[in-house]
């Protein structure tokens, strides 16, 4: 039987036992449906419970409630050697004595493929993540980064329909790790295999993913495509940790179809034409979110609406950018403006009580639930 | 010098390793050297040496006899090659016993809870507690005929009506070899645990997840990374069961004669430190080639643990 999705969580959850003896919620009641070839990740700080979801995915944990389907089948208490998934760990996991070659035909040769077979796609495998050449290194002759792909040769060679990664770029350096999501990324297409990934980094969920699960206290948070995530977050949470944002409090004036007009006591101001994440009903105490590279800093003498005083607090350059951090009106906010022009002349910077005008458009700010 | 010292990583080296190099050079080195040049000298009336080169003792360890039933003047005794024999064969299945027995025993505590496994190395080391001699006795109490096993053997068999002669277990090459394999297991316990404590977790669900069922993991990935243990208890088992002969004096009594009774005999009850010494040697080479053969095989047991 075959199914539209390459893997489905249905409402899982996995109690643990913590050392003092409570019982745990790691993963509560969460529901996913993962399509065939997508690239998706479970984006969380460590204890979301997205490392647990992966483990119940490849066998190694077994749900308390609920139930985890691999191409439409139940997986009940299938041992992780009957699952058509392999896994590429945060540790890679390389057995230490086997050489590269030897690691790599490990699970084939327990699927007791013959050994022409096996040599074949030990070697394009290798191929594959260009290490070509490195057969008969053991783990520990490898750089991280080498070792990495040997760990993704080793669990690709046997064709999974899902691969699951565990944090695999965690112990490489940024500049490594960047070149490995690209190509990760790259061989997902390539080969059309369903990826999921887990991951703490957001950038990185960002770049790669096609969707991405945030989870948060075993919950998914949200469920969407990289770009909803960031510019629709459906609520604080989601906001507040995919990139940075700023909040400003207020209430629901009125409401049309899909734009409300929001009333922020701080500015003694009436917001209009907001985008909202959610049903609100009138009165409501919402959040309005504004992302800091959202705020424009408009010339001192312009005029027009969503034109707002502020006075910096401190700015920050940082070579592409500049982060000037600016009290309006009460409220601490970020802006984040790009150094677009070269400049050295240091009476072009914002300094310390300098005031400034914000410009907020509506369209770019979103109104959210308040917690 | 001090100066020098601080710079010098040799020297520190050096340093460092010189009380030990002095101990091993006055108690071990010399000692050798003595037995070695007592070996070839010949008993005397009182039981002294009388240095001379003299291979007489070797040729009499491997069988040149000249005290002939037939009254030749010479023949084959077999009495010290059987000796040397049996010594080697018991070496060789008191460990694979004791592998056998202290494998299980130490994956299952390596895999044991953290919190519960303190507990259960305690457990592994409390009869060590015990002298080494009183122990034996104590499996002394159990095998003899009055003893414990009989005892209970008996009472059982009485239950269901059986006729029981109590077993003679005591004096006899099994009872040696439990005793030894009693005496020597923690030894084995402890380094197999030591390496198996070291696999981590993701290793054993990397097999799983590629395929492997737990019988290909334990002969594919968990023996093999766990060889240095085995390797590193086989040489702390193998060597002292050739040389020990308490065991064998109180289990085995004059029916289970090892080289380790054969020298302490010569020393003490037939006052001929030259054969002893003899022995000694024979002893030392026998356990060096077993050894030799055995680590050029399988390693120190650490190269994998080093890497």
């Amino acid at each position: 039987m075959t199914s539209e999705f390459a893997v489905e969580l249905r409402d899982v959850v996995k109690k643990f036992v913590t050392p003092e003896g409570n019982e745990l919620n790691a993963v509560d009641h969460v529901s996913m449906q993962i399509k065939n070839g997508e690239f998706f990740s479970m984006l969380g700080s460590s204890g979301c419970g997205k490392t647990t979801s992966l483990r119940m995915i490849a066998g190694f944990e077994w749900p308390t409630e609920g139930e985890v389907y691999i191409e439409g089948r139940a997986m009940g208490h299938t041992p992780p050697f009957q699952r058509k998934v392999n896994t590429v760990f945060q540790s890679y996991a390389l057995f230490q004595h086997m050489t590269v070659a030897q690691n790599i035909a490990f699970g084939l040769e327990m699927e007791g493929v013959g050994e022409d077979e096996i040599k074949k796609r030990v070697g394009r495998a290798l191929e594959m993540v260009q290490l070509t050449g490195m057969e008969r290194r053991r783990p520990k002759q490898l750089s991280g980064g080498q070792q990495q792909r040997v760990a993704v040769a080793r669990a690709l060679v046997k064709t999974p329909s899902v691969l699951l990664l565990d944090e695999p770029l965690g112990a490489l350096d940024l500049k490594l790790r960047k070149e490995m999501q690209l190509e990760l990324k790259a061989l997902q297409q390539q080969l059309g295999i369903t990826f999921i990934y887990v991951t703490h980094d957001q950038e990185e969920a960002l770049t790669m993913s096609d969707r991405i699960a945030v989870m948060s206290k075993g919950k998914v948070q949200q469920l969407a495509t990289p770009v909803e995530i960031y510019e629709r977050p459906s609520n604080k949470f989601v906001a507040d940790f995919i990139g940075e944002s700023n909040f400003l409090e207020g209430t629901i004036k009125s409401l049309a179809r899909d734009e409300a007009v929001v009333f922020v006591p701080a500015l003694n101001a009436e917001l209009r034409g907001m985008p909202m994440s959610s049903d609100f009903v009138n009165g409501e105490a919402v959040a309005i979110s504004v992302r800091p590279e959202k705020i424009r800093i408009a010339e001192n003498n312009a005029k027009g609406d969503g034109l707002f005083e502020a006075k910096v607090l401190t700015s920050v350059y940082i070579g592409s950018d500049t982060h000037v951090y600016v009290d309006m009106a009460g409220i601490r906010l970020k802006v984040m403006e790009q150094n677009r022009i070269s400049r050295l002349d240091p009476s072009s910077f914002y300094t310390k009580d300098q005031i400034i005008t914000l410009l907020f458009m509506p369209e770019n700010t979103l109104v959210l639930k308040k917690d | 010098m001090l100066q020098r010292l601080r710079e010098s990583k040799s020297m520190q080296g050096t340093f460092l390793a010189l009380p030990t190099t002095l101990w091993l050079f006055v108690l071990l080195i010399i000692p050798l050297f003595l037995t070695l040049i007592v070996s070839f000298g010949q008993r005397s009336p009182d039981g002294g040496v009388i240095f001379s080169f003299s291979l007489d003792n070797y040729i009499r360890l491997l069988g040149y006899s000249t005290d002939c039933p037939g009254g030749q003047a010479s023949c084959f005794d077999p009495l010290y090659v059987n000796i040397l024999w049996r010594s080697l064969t018991l070496a060789f299945n008191t460990t694979a016993v004791v592998i056998l027995l202290a494998y299980p025993l130490a994956y299952f505590i390596a895999r044991a809870h953290p919190k519960r496994r303190n507990l259960f190395l305690f457990m592994v080391l409390i009869p060590l507690w015990t002298n080494f001699v009183i122990r034996v006795y104590a499996w002394m109490m159990l095998l003899r005929k009055e003893g414990a096993i009989n005892i209970v053997i008996g009472w059982v068999a009485g239950l269901f009506g059986i006729e029981f002669t109590p077993l003679e277990m005591l004096y006899t090459p099994g009872a040696v070899l439990v005793g030894m394999v009693y005496e020597f297991l923690p030894f084995m316990i402890l380094p197999i645990y030591t390496s198996l404590e070291k696999i981590d977790n993701s290793l054993y669900e990397a097999a799983a997840d590629l395929g492997a069922n737990a019988v290909k993991t334990l002969l594919r990935v968990t023996l093999p990374l766990s060889m240095p243990g085995v390797v590193a208890g086989t040489i702390l088992v193998f060597i002292p069961v050739m040389g020990t002969f308490i065991v064998s004096d109180i289990l085995g009594g004059r029916q289970v004669i090892l080289v380790g009774n054969l020298i302490q005999r010569q020393f003490l009850d037939a006052r001929d430190p030259t054969f002893g010494s003899a022995a000694s040697l024979i002893l030392m080479v026998m356990t060096l080639i077993v050894t030799y053969f055995y680590t050029r095989k399988f390693g120190f047991g650490e190269e994998i643990v080093a890497a």
